[in-house]
């Protein structure tokens, strides 16, 4: 259920966006989850990708400052309801969610959502317990 | 902590009895320079002074400056204050910021002198039958000779080693067993690398009190030498102008260093105005030599930044304490009428331990108010975790202390690593914008 996403410090300049995403193109790396967590200076642009330590590597040689952050990856089911039975399990356990950002699937009837927590061991028990499904 | 004294008298005098000896000394120095110096009685002619008009050490701010630029100009000899007959010797300084100037010293200037550096060896805890091995250039810097007779004046034995030759400076370390090494901070760096490389124990030298001086050194450089070489660091301060080494020295507290004020009083100047500042503020540091013979210069311009703390120290001492010295005036920015060196804010951002030493200052004025915002580099380091909160928070202690310090409000901008201007390696550091208006 755990994942690595790569984040990555951007500053709002023109470009800046669009100069990562082409390093990950150029690297023929996909993204297959993205979000951004924006300051008025900064943004932090994080996702999941298919070849992740590729990506880290392409970053780094670019000079981005780049980390890896271990996430939650689960897949819910596509309905109303889905993803707040699934955080109301979490916040019945004591454990905040920091951020969290989802996308639809390929699946039908299933999303993805990515979880960062400050217990995420203790999530991924808990979300396990209750059935749900890690994606790969 | 028990604390030695060379001089205790001298060194834990009231500061009534210390102001009445600069003022007794001072008033014949002044003598002196008045009779020898023309340079000196052409300025106190400028401003309608004589001798007779300075009563005590009280009225020394009525005096005028002397800077750098005037002992270049008198160069050679042109502000010596005794015949030549009397000078037992020369020094001069290396002249790496400008043409070289040289400084000459009677007998009892070199006595006084060596005093000053015997103070600073035995508050660091050196002592008669300690071994003092002196890595300071012999010659004309005033370092090596400096220490060497400050060492033969308490009674200790001096080795004058001089620099060099690192190989044979570890040999004669493991040879002579000195307790005792003086240096500048960066040749003990480099011992410590030799050390390492030729894989010589610790346990191999009897090494137990280090002085260091003649260049600015960090608090991190600092423990990196102490653990390096297994003794306790000690700073030293001066300047070829005003003696050499041994104008200011740690006690065992190193809460600053005390100045052997009864031969070199120190004053804190706004650089800007030249106007005194208070106890506890940061400006350009000036030392008038009260009781030198043959090279007394009065209020000079050090361009060394720090500030001065007269409250007792636990060590005992009386004398007045200055900061260690960070930043040149040359680089002071005045923000909202407040002076803001450079320096002061990267102490604060090395002390944070996880910012990047990379920085840029950018001041500016909006709507007729100077604002200041830090751009700091991000580094992999404080984005090991992605997280947001964690940047906002380093920002935001950043800010905190800047202000604590600074008395001002600065702005604090992440940005991209490697992006900050750097220029021969050495960043620069400052955009003032308001000089572009």
């Amino acid at each position: 259920m755990n994942m690595q996403q790569i984040s990555v410090f951007l500053e709002n300049k023109p470009g800046r966006l669009s100069s990562a995403l082409s390093l990950l193109s150029q690297s023929h790396i996909n993204i297959r989850a993205l979000s951004i967590a924006e300051t008025p200076d900064y943004g932090v642009l994080r996702m999941i990708v298919d070849k992740p330590d590729e990506a880290l590597f392409a970053f780094q040689k670019a000079g981005f400052a780049v980390s890896f952050n271990d996430v939650l990856a689960l897949s819910i089911p596509d309905r109303p309801g889905g993803l707040s039975e699934a955080v109301s399990l979490l916040v019945k356990h004591g454990i905040d969610v920091d951020y969290i950002y989802a996308f639809v699937g390929n699946e039908k009837e299933e999303a993805y959502v990515v979880f960062r927590t400050e217990k995420n061991e203790q999530a991924t028990l808990v979300l396990k317990k209750a059935g749900y499904k890690s994606i790969e | 902590m028990k604390t030695y004294m060379f001089n205790p008298g001298r060194e834990s005098a009231s500061r009534a009895t210390l102001e009445a000896i600069q003022t007794e000394n001072f008033k014949n120095t002044l003598k002196r320079i008045w009779d020898n110096i023309p340079l000196y009685r052409a300025r106190m002619n400028e401003v309608g002074l004589t001798p007779d008009d300075i009563h005590s050490i009280q009225d020394l701010h009525k005096l005028p400056f002397t800077y750098k630029q005037d002992l270049r100009e008198t160069y050679p000899f042109g502000m010596f204050a005794v015949p030549h007959s009397q000078i037992v010797r020369l020094h001069a300084s290396s002249g790496t910021t400008g043409k070289q100037i040289v400084v000459g010293y009677t007998k009892k200037d070199i006595e006084s002198w060596s005093e000053c550096v015997a103070r600073s060896l035995t508050a660091a805890g050196t002592y008669p039958g300690d071994k003092v091995h002196i890595s300071y250039g012999y010659g004309l810097f005033t370092g090596g000779l400096g220490l060497h007779y400050g060492t033969e004046m308490i009674g200790a034995t001096a080795i004058p080693v001089s620099t060099g030759n690192t190989v044979r400076q570890i040999q004669l370390l493991q040879d002579f067993e000195p307790s005792v090494l003086c240096g500048t901070p960066s040749y003990a760096l480099h011992l410590i690398d030799c050390l390492r490389e030729q894989n010589i124990p610790l346990s191999s030298l009897q090494l137990r009190v280090g002085i260091f001086g003649a260049e600015p050194w960090t608090d991190a450089m600092r423990a990196e030498i102490e653990k390096g070489l297994g003794l306790k660091a000690f700073d030293i301060y001066g300047l070829t102008e005003i003696t050499g080494p041994g104008v200011s020295f740690n006690c065992a507290y190193q809460n600053g260093l005390h100045v052997n004020e009864d031969y070199f009083v120190p004053e804190i100047i706004d650089p800007e105005t030249g106007m005194p500042l208070p106890p506890g503020e940061y400006g350009e540091l000036v030392f008038t030599c009260v009781a030198k013979e043959a090279f007394p210069l009065i209020r000079y311009r050090t361009r060394d930044i720090a500030c001065l703390d007269y409250a007792p120290c636990a060590c005992g001492r009386t004398l007045v304490r200055m900061s260690k010295p960070h930043g040149r005036s040359d680089d002071m920015l005045i923000i909202r009428g407040i002076n803001v060196f450079p320096s002061q804010i990267e102490s604060v951002l090395l002390g944070m331990g996880e910012t990047s030493p990379h920085y840029l200052l950018i001041v500016d004025r909006i709507n007729n108010l100077d604002t200041l915002e830090v751009q700091i580099e991000v580094t992999h380091e404080n984005f090991r975790t992605g997280s947001v909160k964690h940047l906002e928070n380093l920002a935001k202690a950043i800010k905190t202390k800047l202000e604590s310090v600074l008395s001002i409000s600065a702005k604090i901008t992440l940005v991209e690593p490697n992006t900050l201007p750097r220029t021969d390696g050495k960043a620069k550091h400052v955009i003032d914008k308001r000089q572009l208006l």
